[in-house]
Parts: C-alpha cells; sequence; structure tokens
C-alpha cells in the first residue's frame, strides 16, 4: 500500500467551467487531499466497465484549497482521454487521482523575486495556478505573464486576466488571429515579444516556460540568449514535439 | 481494478507485448526536459569517469570518436506514457569506456551540462545495456535529444538515458538524482512501471 501522495484517490466532479469551446475547467472534490504547490501536476486515471483502464498527466490550475482540485483540459482531437473529461465527464461522477506530482517547475508564495510566465496555448494552466497563489498569498512578488494564443477566443481565465491586478502585467501575443484593437500583426512569440514583455536578465527573475514542446524550445533558447542564467529558466512541455 | 468511471470506454485496444504497462505509441519524438537546452561545444566537451577513490578517466571528443562505436537499435520508454520502437543509435558501450575503470562501487550518477543528474545501479550500465550515443537515426544527436552525446540506457525508464552528460561518478551508496530526489523512483523499471517512489 502506498502513502501519501502516492496513493490513488478518489476524485467527485464539483463543478465545470467552459474556458473556450474546447477547453474546460474541472472542479474535483478529493477527500484526503494532502495539498499542493503551484506548478505541480496531478495523474488521472479512468477505467472502463471491462476493467481497462488508463491515466494521464494535468497541471493543477488553482492554489491549495482544501480537498479541492481544478484542473483544465483542452480537447484533443481523437484523444482517448480529453473527449471524454471535457464532453462526457458530468458532475457527481468519479474519478482516480494521484499526486502532487512534480518539485521543480513550481512557484513558492515565499519567494520575493521578480517572475515571468510564459505560456503557450494550454501551458497556461500551471502558469495561473501561480497567479492564484500570489494573489490568494498576498505576495508582492512581482510578475509578468506572457501568454500566446491562436484567436482572443482561445484564451483561458479570459475575465479573470483581463482584470488589472496590482504587480501582475499581462501580455498577449496572437498567432493567429489578434482582436481588432490589437497593435501588430500575429505572429509566433519571438526575441522582441520575450525582451519587452519580461524582466531584464539583471533582475534574476524566476522564469516558467509551459506549452507545448516547440514553443517552449523557442521560448527557453530566447532567455537564454538574452542573458538569463539557466538555471532560473524552468520548463513543462505538453505534448508530442511539433505541437 | 480502480473504480469505474460511467462512460468511460477507452480506445479500441490490441495487447502488444513490446509496450510496456501504461504506455502509448509514438512516431515522432517528443523532447521532455527540465530547462533550457544547453548547447557544448565539441572542442570543450569531455567525458569523466571519476570513482570512489577521486580517480579520473577522460576522454576528448576526438578519443571518444576514436573508439569502437555500436549501433543499438532499441526500443524507449518514457515515464510521460510515450514510447518509441526501432530507435537507432550510434555510441560507444559503457563495457568499453569502462574496461580500464578500477572501482568496489555499485552505483553511478550520471552527470550533464546544466546540471542535470540521475542514479543508476552500475551492473545495469555494462554488458552490453547502455552507450554513450552520438548519434541518432544515422544523423548527429542534434542538441535538443541531448547531443553532442548522451547516455542511453533503453531498459530503463527514459529520463535515466541523460541528455548532454559529462561524467560518471561511481558511488560506494546510492543517491538520488535531479527527478529522483524529486519523487521519481530510484530504479525505473518500465516493465514494472516504477513511476514515482513506492511504485
Ligand atoms: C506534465 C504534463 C502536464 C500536462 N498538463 C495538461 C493540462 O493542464 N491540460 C491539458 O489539456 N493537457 C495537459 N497535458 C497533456 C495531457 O496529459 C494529455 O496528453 C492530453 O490531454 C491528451 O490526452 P488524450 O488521451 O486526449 O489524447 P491521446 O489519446 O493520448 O492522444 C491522441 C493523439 O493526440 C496526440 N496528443 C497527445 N497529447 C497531445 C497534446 N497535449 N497536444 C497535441 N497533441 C497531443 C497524440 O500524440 C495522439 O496522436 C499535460 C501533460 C504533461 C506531461
Amino acid at each position: 500500500m502506498v502513502q501519501g501522495k502516492l496513493a490513488w484517490r478518489v476524485g467527485r466532479l464539483a463543478e465545470v467551467r467552459d474556458e473556450t469551446p474546447t477547453a474546460r475547467t474541472l472542479v474535483l472534490d478529493v477527500p484526503g487531499w494532502p495539498g499542493h504547490l503551484a506548478g505541480q501536476h496531478v495523474d488521472v486515471r479512468l477505467t472502463a466497465e471491462d476493467g481497462y483502464s488508463t491515466t494521464r498527466t494535468y497541471s493543477i490550475a488553482a492554489p491549495a484549497d482544501g480537498e479541492r482540485v481544478e484542473i483544465t483540459v483542452q480537447r484533443v482531437p481523437g484523444g482517448e482521454v480529453s473527449p471524454f473529461l471535457t464532453e462526457v465527464f458530468a458532475p457527481g461522477d468519479r474519478v482516480e487521482l494521484r499526486g502532487p506530482v512534480g518539485g521543480w517547475f513550481v512557484w513558492r508564495p515565499a519567494s520575493p523575486d521578480p517572475v515571468l510566465l510564459v505560456a503557450g496555448g494550454a501551458g497556461i494552466v500551471p502558469l495561473m495556478a501561480m497567479v492564484r497563489a500570489r494573489r490568494q498569498a498576498g505576495s508582492r512578488a512581482p510578475f509578468k505573464l506572457l501568454y500566446s494564443v491562436r484567436t482572443p477566443e482561445d484564451v483561458y481565465y479570459a475575465g479573470e486576466l483581463r482584470r488589472p491586478e496590482a504587480g501582475l502585467d499581462v501580455t498577449f501575443v496572437y498567432s493567429r488571429k489578434g482582436p481588432a484593437d490589437w497593435p501588430g500583426e500575429p505572429h509566433r512569440i519571438g526575441v522582441a515579444d520575450v525582451n519587452t514583455a519580461g524582466w531584464p536578465a539583471e533582475f534574476a527573475p524566476q522564469c516558467f516556460v509551459c506549452g507545448p514542446t516547440g514553443f517552449v524550445e523557442a521560448v527557453a533558447n530566447v532567455l537564454v540568449a538574452l542573458g538569463h542564467d539557466p538555471r532560473r529558466v524552468k520548463t513543462e512541455r505538453f505534448g508530442p514535439s511539433g505541437s | 481494478m480502480g473504480i469505474v468511471t460511467p462512460g468511460f470506454q477507452g480506445r479500441a485496444r490490441s495487447a502488444d507485448e513490446k509496450l510496456p504497462p501504461g504506455q502509448y505509441l509514438v512516431e515522432d519524438f517528443p523532447v521532455l526536459s527540465a530547462g533550457p537546452t544547453p548547447r557544448v561545444r565539441l572542442e570543450n566537451w569531455r567525458f569523466t569517469v571519476t570513482t570512489e577513490t577521486g580517480q579520473k578517466h577522460e576522454w576528448t571528443w576526438a578519443d571518444l570518436k576514436a573508439l569502437p562505436s555500436e549501433t543499438p537499435t532499441v526500443d524507449i520508454h518514457c515515464v510521460t506514457r510515450w514510447s518509441k520502437f526501432g530507435t537507432s543509435w550510434r555510441g560507444v558501450s559503457l563495457d568499453t569506456l569502462l574496461a580500464d575503470v578500477d572501482t568496489a562501487a555499485d552505483y553511478v550518477m550520471a552527470e550533464s551540462h546544466g546540471g542535470y543528474t540521475t542514479n543508476l545501479p552500475l551492473e545495469d550500465l555494462l554488458d552490453g545495456q547502455a552507450w554513450i550515443a552520438y548519434e541518432f537515426e544515422g544523423e548527429d544527436l542534434p542538441a535538443e535529444h541531448g547531443g553532442p552525446a548522451r547516455l542511453l540506457v533503453p531498459h530503463l525508464y527514459f529520463w535515466k538515458s541523460a541528455k548532454w552528460v559529462k561524467g560518471l561518478r561511481l558511488m560506494l551508496d546510492d543517491d538520488l538524482g535531479f527527478w529522483e530526489a524529486a519523487g521519481y523512483h530510484s530504479y525505473g523499471d518500465p516493465w514494472r512501471e516504477q513511476r514515482y517512489q513506492g511504485d
């Protein structure tokens, strides 16, 4: 019998919130949940009636709040699990979870250092947990968030991120189509974006980069080229290469 | 069996005996690492084996390339659940590199550029089970996959196959590497699903 964070626990879906037409936040009640740090993830295990089961990893979207665990799932067309979680899984249904997992890609509210968060697509999820943890803790650590999405409709947590918040600067980069009042052409994130929306390397910020592999590679290389200490650039890669 | 989630069926599945439990097959080659990709210049590259008594054995890039190479074709299994079959590599067997190393150690810490470490039992690196690999599918190993050279230990989860490897430190007692200290399994056998400590 495994103990603590390695034990499988049963979570019950309490609430769903649609973030975009293809992404849904799931709020689960998980009795016995030990708590977590912003940036950690959970393993979610689904079992079919014939006993077949499969597991996927999801970042936790919100800081610790008793026995509640929030994740946000992006539907991957043809996927085995994400279409189920975003379309079929309904309040009251149960699923197994274990975690929290991952002690590296985490932000601790006691840290006063400036923080740069760079998100591509669903990579916003663990970074949003950090933004919310900062707010929950009343931290004064200065945060900048650079968030790359295809179009304005693809922004997760849009209402919350567009609300002004002291000490948090949010910059959006649109890769396919920007809103009418957005100056500039849609483009993939590049040196100029990271340089303008980020901190100077001399400020020695903690940098957290999360998104598809190609995105993370590109942004991490830009940060190092801009003089950031590679040891302060933490990355989390979702999904297959080239996506 | 775990609790059943109503309505979940999963995908039609075929039992593939080459696929360890909990893994799915990919055709591409996902990149997973904890930070930016280090870029290592070949003229500065060194591979060092340090014994428990502090004795050092060192190879330059030219030394490594001058050693007899092997071309293993192996299946690889990442703890994030993808597996890839039939990957082909070129590299130097650890049997060759460790042939003249005098040690009583049972464990090894692999150390990489960028600060990554991972621990392994020494016996898992011997007898044709592990290589310092510098080519992938007939090309120089790209930096994002650990080039110029990485450890290749295909029978363990792939985080053990340290990218950008720069040396091995022999140890009398086991110690924990980077992911292992963060809660991953100390050994990491994909067939026993040793993902996290306690599995
Ligand atoms: C550390 C970590 C954290 C993660 N956090 C989140 C999260 O917060 N939110 C989230 O939505 N997902 C997250 N993921 C991805 C998630 O674990 C699943 O891979 C994803 O939900 C797809 O599962 P599926 O069963 O629907 O697709 P599968 O049946 O596994 O895959 C179907 C097809 O889609 C491809 N594919 C798989 N995953 C992706 C992907 N992410 N992007 C594009 N194509 C893909 C596969 O190669 C395959 O061809 C995370 C992954 C990791 C490793």
